[in-house]
Formats: C-alpha cells, sequence, structure tokens
C-alpha cells in the first residue's frame, strides 16, 4: 500500500492541458460549450464506442482519452458500455457488411437526440480499404452521420477538438 | 536437427518437384500430387512439425487450376507443400485431423474460395456469414469485389449445451469496451462456463482481394492498415516477402532502424495491455500508470518517426524516417526513465495479493494444448513452447543482438502478463544495443519489380508473436494472392480453450491476457 501512495504523490497529476491550438479553439466556442453539456448533457456526455470495421488503430488512440495525460473525464465525458444510456456514439470503419446490421441496431438502440461522429479516414469514406463485396465505406453510408473526424489515425488531441466542436 | 526437406523428398522421391520460383531459397516450396498431400502432411506430422498456414490461390489464369499451400514449420526451418486442383473437382484431403490449427484455415479456405476439404469435420462457413450466398466465393478471380454483396436467409448453428439449469449468454459483436468487434457464445451452468464458442468475421473488410488490385508499392500501406496496433511488423513481414522475391536487400541502416521500430511497437502495446489487464481485476491504479508510460513511448514516436504508430515508416527497401544524433540521445534518455518508473510498477503488481488472487490460475493453456493448437508468440511463450522468429529466424540486426526468450510453464493469466513485463525489459535492453550499433549510411534503397510468376516467404515477430506472408505475382507481374497470417488466426482457438472450468466474470480477464486481434484475423 506503501508503494502505490508513494507511487501516486510521486507521479502527481500528469494531465496536460490540451495543445495549444486546441486550447484557443475551445476559448473560442467559449462558455457556450459547458452551458452546452450542462444544458443538454446534464454535466456530462456519454459516449458509447462502435468499432464498425476498424483496424483498430482508431481504437487505440480513443483509448488513449481516458489516459491521465489527456483525461477525457474533465470535460465531463465518459464512455459507456451501454447504446442506451449514450448521447453521442463515436464509429469508427469502414463499415463492414458483416457488421451492417449491428452498427444499425446500436444506433437504434441510442435514444434521441442522438449524435454519430465518424472517426478516421476509413471512417469518413471507407479509407484505403474503399467499397467492396466487404466494405461499406464510410460510416455515413450506414447511418446518419452528424461530425467527422479524419486522420488515419487522428491524435487524441484532434479526437477531443472534434468531440467537443460537434456538441458545442 | 531433422531436415523438412529431406524428409518430403526422402518420403515423396520425385513426386515432389521443388518450384524454383520461390523465395529465399531457404525456404524451400514443394509442389506435390494431391493423392500424396496427406502423405506429406503424415511425415510432417511425425516429424513434429507445426502447421503455420494453409491457403488457397487461384491460379486458373495461368492454366494451373486453384493450389492448395500449406506451410510446415519445425525449429528455424519452414517449408511449403501444395498442390493443385482442378476446377472441376475443387477437393483436398482435410488437415483438421492432423494439425487443429487447420481446422479454422480450412473452412476459411472453403468459404472464401470455394475448395472442399474432404473429411473436414465442420462444414459451416468461417469469416463469410451465413447470409451470404452459398456461391460467393471472394478470392476467387472472376469474383467482381466492386459488386455489393446481397443478403440472404441463414442461420449460424451454434454448438449447444443442454439440460437443467444450462443456459446461454450471447456476447457482442459490439462489447462493452472499447474494443473491437467479436461474438462469444457461453454456455454455462450457474457462473462456470461449460463451453465457449467464438464467432468472428465481423470485421472482415476483403483486405486480400484488396490486395490483388494494388501495385506492389501501394501494397505496403494496406499491410500497414492489416492490424493497427501491428502496424509496423505487418508493413515489415510485407516487405521482407517483397525484397525477398526481388533480391533487394535493404542498406544496413535501414534495417537496424527496422528492429528499432519493431521493438518500440512492442514496448508500447506490451505496456498498454499490462495496465489493461490490471484494470480487467479493477486495479485501476496501474492502468493509468502504465498507459500513461505508453503514452510517452508514443508520443516520442510521433516526435521522431512523424507517427505516433509509426505507420507508413517502413516501405519496401528501407524506411522513411532516419533517427539524429538528438533523436537517439532522446531515445536512451526515455529508455532510462521507462526502465525506472516500470520496475517500480512490476514491484507494486508483484505484491498485491488481490490481484495475484485473480491472475494466477485463470485462464491456464497447458502446455500440450499450446503445442496441439499451434500458438505463437507471447500465448505460446507463456505455456511453455518457446518460439520467437527473432530468435528462430534472424535478420540483420537480430544475428547480433540475441533476444533472450522469456518462456514459462504454468499458461494462465498472470504468465502472459510476466511473459510481456520480461518483454519489456529486453526489447528496451535490445534497442539500447541497437542505438549503439546502429550503422550510418542510406536508409532506403531501390528495388527491383518482382518476376513474373513467382512467390515470396517471410515471418517477422511482431509483438504478439509469428507474423507470416506470402506474396505471388501473377502472369503480368502484379500481385495475384497475399496471403497474411496474423498471430490471431491461430491463436483465438487458444482462447476458447483456455476458458473451460473458469467462470463466466473471469472472460474479460482471460480474453485480455490473450489480447488477439480481431481484424488481422477477420482480414
Amino acid at each position: 500500500m506503501l508503494r502505490i501512495l508513494h507511487q501516486i504523490f510521486r507521479t502527481g497529476i500528469v494531465t496536460e492541458p490540451l495543445p495549444a491550438g486546441v486550447e484557443k479553439e475551445i476559448k473560442q466556442v467559449g462558455a457556450g460549450l459547458e452551458e452546452a453539456i450542462r444544458r443538454r448533457f446534464r454535466r456530462s456526455l456519454t459516449i458509447r464506442e462502435v468499432d464498425a470495421g476498424s483496424c483498430n488503430g482508431c481504437e487505440l488512440e480513443i483509448h488513449a482519452l481516458n489516459n491521465p495525460i489527456y483525461n477525457g473525464e474533465r470535460f465531463g465525458i465518459h464512455f459507456t458500455a451501454s447504446p442506451r444510456f449514450a448521447d453521442m456514439l463515436l464509429v469508427t470503419g469502414p463499415a463492414t457488411r458483416n457488421m451492417e446490421i449491428a452498427l444499425k441496431r446500436t444506433y437504434d438502440a441510442t435514444p434521441p437526440p442522438k449524435l454519430v461522429v465518424a472517426v478516421g479516414d476509413c471512417g469518413c469514406n471507407g479509407g484505403i480499404f474503399g467499397e467492396s463485396y466487404a466494405s461499406l465505406g464510410g460510416i455515413g453510408k450506414i447511418i446518419p452521420v452528424d461530425a467527422y473526424i479524419p486522420g488515419c489515425p487522428p491524435r487524441p488531441a484532434d479526437l477531443l477538438r472534434g468531440i467537443l466542436r460537434v456538441i458545442s | 536437427m531433422a531436415n523438412l526437406k529431406n524428409i518430403i523428398t526422402g518420403l515423396l522421391g520425385t513426386d515432389a518437384v521443388r518450384d524454383a520460383g520461390h523465395y529465399p531459397p531457404t525456404v524451400p516450396s514443394f509442389l506435390v500430387p494431391r493423392e500424396r498431400f496427406i502423405e506429406a502432411a503424415r511425415g510432417m506430422k511425425k516429424a513434429g512439425a507445426r502447421l503455420v498456414a494453409e491457403w488457397a490461390t487461384d491460379e486458373r489464369k495461368s492454366n494451373r487450376g486453384f493450389g492448395i499451400y500449406t506451410c510446415y514449420s519445425l525449429d528455424s526451418e519452414y517449408i511449403i507443400i501444395s498442390c493443385r486442383i482442378p476446377l472441376e473437382d475443387p477437393t483436398f484431403p482435410s488437415l483438421t485431423k492432423k494439425f487443429v490449427p487447420a481446422f479454422r484455415f480450412e473452412r476459411q479456405m472453403r468459404s472464401l474460395m470455394g475448395v472442399i476439404p474432404v473429411g473436414h469435420p465442420d462444414p459451416r462457413p468461417w469469416i463469410k456469414h451465413e447470409d451470404w450466398p452459398e456461391d460467393a466465393w471472394p478470392l476467387r478471380k472472376d469474383f467482381d469485389p466492386s459488386r455489393p454483396m446481397p443478403r440472404v436467409k441463414g442461420e449460424y448453428q451454434w454448438i449447444r449445451a443442454e439440460g437443467e439449469g444450462v443456459y446461454e449468454i450471447p456476447v457482442g459483436p459490439v462489447h462493452a469496451g472499447i474494443i473491437e468487434p467479436g461474438h462469444f457464445r457461453f454456455q454455462a451452468v450457474g457462473e462456470d462456463i461449460l463451453h465457449l464458442e467464438e464467432r468472428l468475421g465481423y470485421v472482415h473488410k476483403g483486405i486480400e482481394k484488396r490486395f490483388e488490385a494494388l501495385s506492389w508499392i501501394e501494397g505496403v500501406r494496406l499491410a500497414g492498415r492489416v492490424s493497427g496496433d501491428t502496424t509496423v511488423a505487418h508493413a515489415l513481414a510485407y516487405c521482407r516477402a517483397l525484397e525477398a522475391m526481388t533480391g533487394s536487400v535493404p542498406p544496413e541502416r535501414a534495417l537496424w532502424l527496422r528492429a528499432l521500430m519493431l521493438e518500440r511497437e512492442r514496448i508500447a502495446n506490451h505496456l498498454g495491455d499490462i495496465g489493461a489487464i490490471c484494470n480487467d481485476v479493477a486495479f485501476t491504479f496501474l492502468l493509468y500508470q502504465f498507459s500513461r508510460l505508453r503514452e510517452v513511448v508514443l508520443r516520442t514516436n510521433d516526435k521522431l518517426f512523424g507517427h505516433r504508430l509509426m505507420m507508413d515508416r517502413i516501405i519496401p527497401g528501407g524506411v522513411t524516417a532516419d533517427l539524429t544524433p538528438e533523436g537517439k540521445e532522446k531515445i536512451l534518455r526515455e529508455a532510462n526513465w521507462i526502465k525506472k518508473e516500470f520496475e517500480r510498477l512490476v514491484i507494486i503488481y508483484d505484491e498485491n495479493p488481490s490481484l495475484e488472487d485473480r491472475v494466477r490460475d485463470a485462464g491456464v493453456l497447458l502446455p500440450e494444448d499450446a503445442r496441439e493448437l499451434g500458438v505463437v508468440g507471447f500465448v505460446a511463450r507463456a505455456s511453455g513452447v518457446g518460439l520467437d522468429c527473432r530468435v528462430q529466424n534472424p535478420f540483420t540486426p537480430y544475428d547480433r543482438i540475441i533476444p533472450k526468450m522469456t518462456v514459462l510453464n504454468c499458461g494462465d493469466v498472470h504468465a502472459r502478463a510476466w511473459v510481456r513485463i520480461e518483454e519489456v525489459r529486453e526489447s528496451l535492453r535490445i534497442i539500447g544495443e541497437i542505438l549503439k550499433g546502429l550503422p550510418q549510411g542510406e536508409i532506403s534503397g531501390c528495388l527491383d519489380p518482382p518476376s513474373k510468376e513467382g512467390s515470396g516467404f517471410a515471418v517477422v515477430e511482431g509483438w504478439r508473436g509469428e507474423i507470416v506472408y506470402w506474396l505471388q505475382s501473377g502472369p503480368t507481374g502484379g500481385i495475384n494472392r497475399c496471403m497474411i497470417r496474423d498471430p490471431s488466426s491461430v491463436n483465438w482457438i487458444a482462447v476458447e480453450q483456455s476458458i473451460h472450468g473458469n467462470i463466466v466474470p473471469d472472460f474479460p480477464l482471460c480474453n485480455k491476457s490473450f489480447n488477439q486481434s480481431y481484424s488481422g484475423h477477420d482480414l
């Protein structure tokens, strides 16, 4: 136990302010953002992540949002296990044919108003996998998408910026 | 040491014809008659070899019908044995009863190429879902990949347990965490798992077919996206197979930089996994501590190589990112810091009784089962099977910097975590050695196009284990077939086997300790 406490105190708080550009943008979005989360999402934005066919690269970076350095929770961003509790679906792609039904069901299980954010180049337009018998292309081909976060994979800061932008 | 090549030529005599267009020559490829295919497999089994991969090709354009290929390995040796079958009678003898990994390989071959393994115990499709038309075989050359796949009626037949109190739990494809999709079906009584059956294929993106529409150079980008967490090792395996075909050797400095990236990828993934295993027993403290170390590694990657996961940094003929003297210093400083922090955390892991209570004896894969299932990578090494391509099939600089292999016998969650811990230590040492010996010079060389109707083979030890690529050029010199065997293709079946006798709530923990790729498996 002492070792654990020692390591905790030695580590301190490692959470960083966002990169200058992102910080500035959030300021631009302004007080309205906090207001938006407070009003629309009751102080917390709950996200259900759906891998609709990704190579797992995007998932790694979405994971990083929860590490102590990016600490997405400080913005009230929280990942949930069930689409029933979700305000937002964060969907990585390309949408595969074998995931099409599961993705539609997840979308239907999410209560309105639901925001859908397509993540990664493949989530946006199918990326290198394109459109084929197995890959249907971007997430927008299956369910309505409200915002796109491109990148292969997008960096955690880009993800945060994208999420914060769409809820404002 | 038994020589697989001699066994085959001794067994089949002139019936085994050596394929002169296959590279590298150290991995011989033999064509045998279909009726003696099973005999060759029997010979391999007797010699104690394992089945590395089994795949099919469509070579009708070259008037050779379909090709059925197998790759076996024993110690440091690899051998490829193939036979040809005609369109009118696309059957071949199933190897499933001799080699367990053939069970899924052959279901996949049947599903995607329409070749029939005679004597296979399970006719259900694999990767191909039951709502695909029966005669849709995407890997055949006359299949048009741009055509959408229609949906037909069909139901997957699960293996079901019956009896009083037996119930079924379906899980997935959309899981609770931020992970890839797949379906798990449990048959349970109370909390005890009677049986687990996996059904994968949800992230099938048609990667192998997609390769056939790309040029050799474009192919490496796709290889780097077969499994995003293993982008370096996959790109490297693809490049090495292509370089074997063309006979080109990248500059020495590029080879060393490739190894540097490979080890950094291993460290980043192992750090993430060790933390995630702790998280699955509700010890979040270590998750956050390890994920902090992982983030530091990724940021340095971004700074030095221009990409956090080092995607697209390895290309045929070399690498795209060089290391400056300052970069070298930064890596060394970082390695020292990580080492110190890491060791502190390992002591905490090791001394925590509540953690030990959960990770010991959970999800045991016995050494004899591991051997039978043909598993690779850290899964094999945690179950007494000492396989590591860096040791058995080294390429520069691993011929000079020899990795120390950690092999444990208990095969439980703890063993798989501990092998990773030892490998982080070892990779940090290897990185130090690489930086000490890093030669000067160019970082990429030229690459000739591969000759027509040839093939190339390569194995690379990614962080999950042995990755196999087999490339084949067609009659016009383009990619005719790209066979990818991720470690997950053989290791997934071990997850099913290791779960017997465990309780349902321990499944996430056991699964995390394997952490196999869905994308690399489904392709």
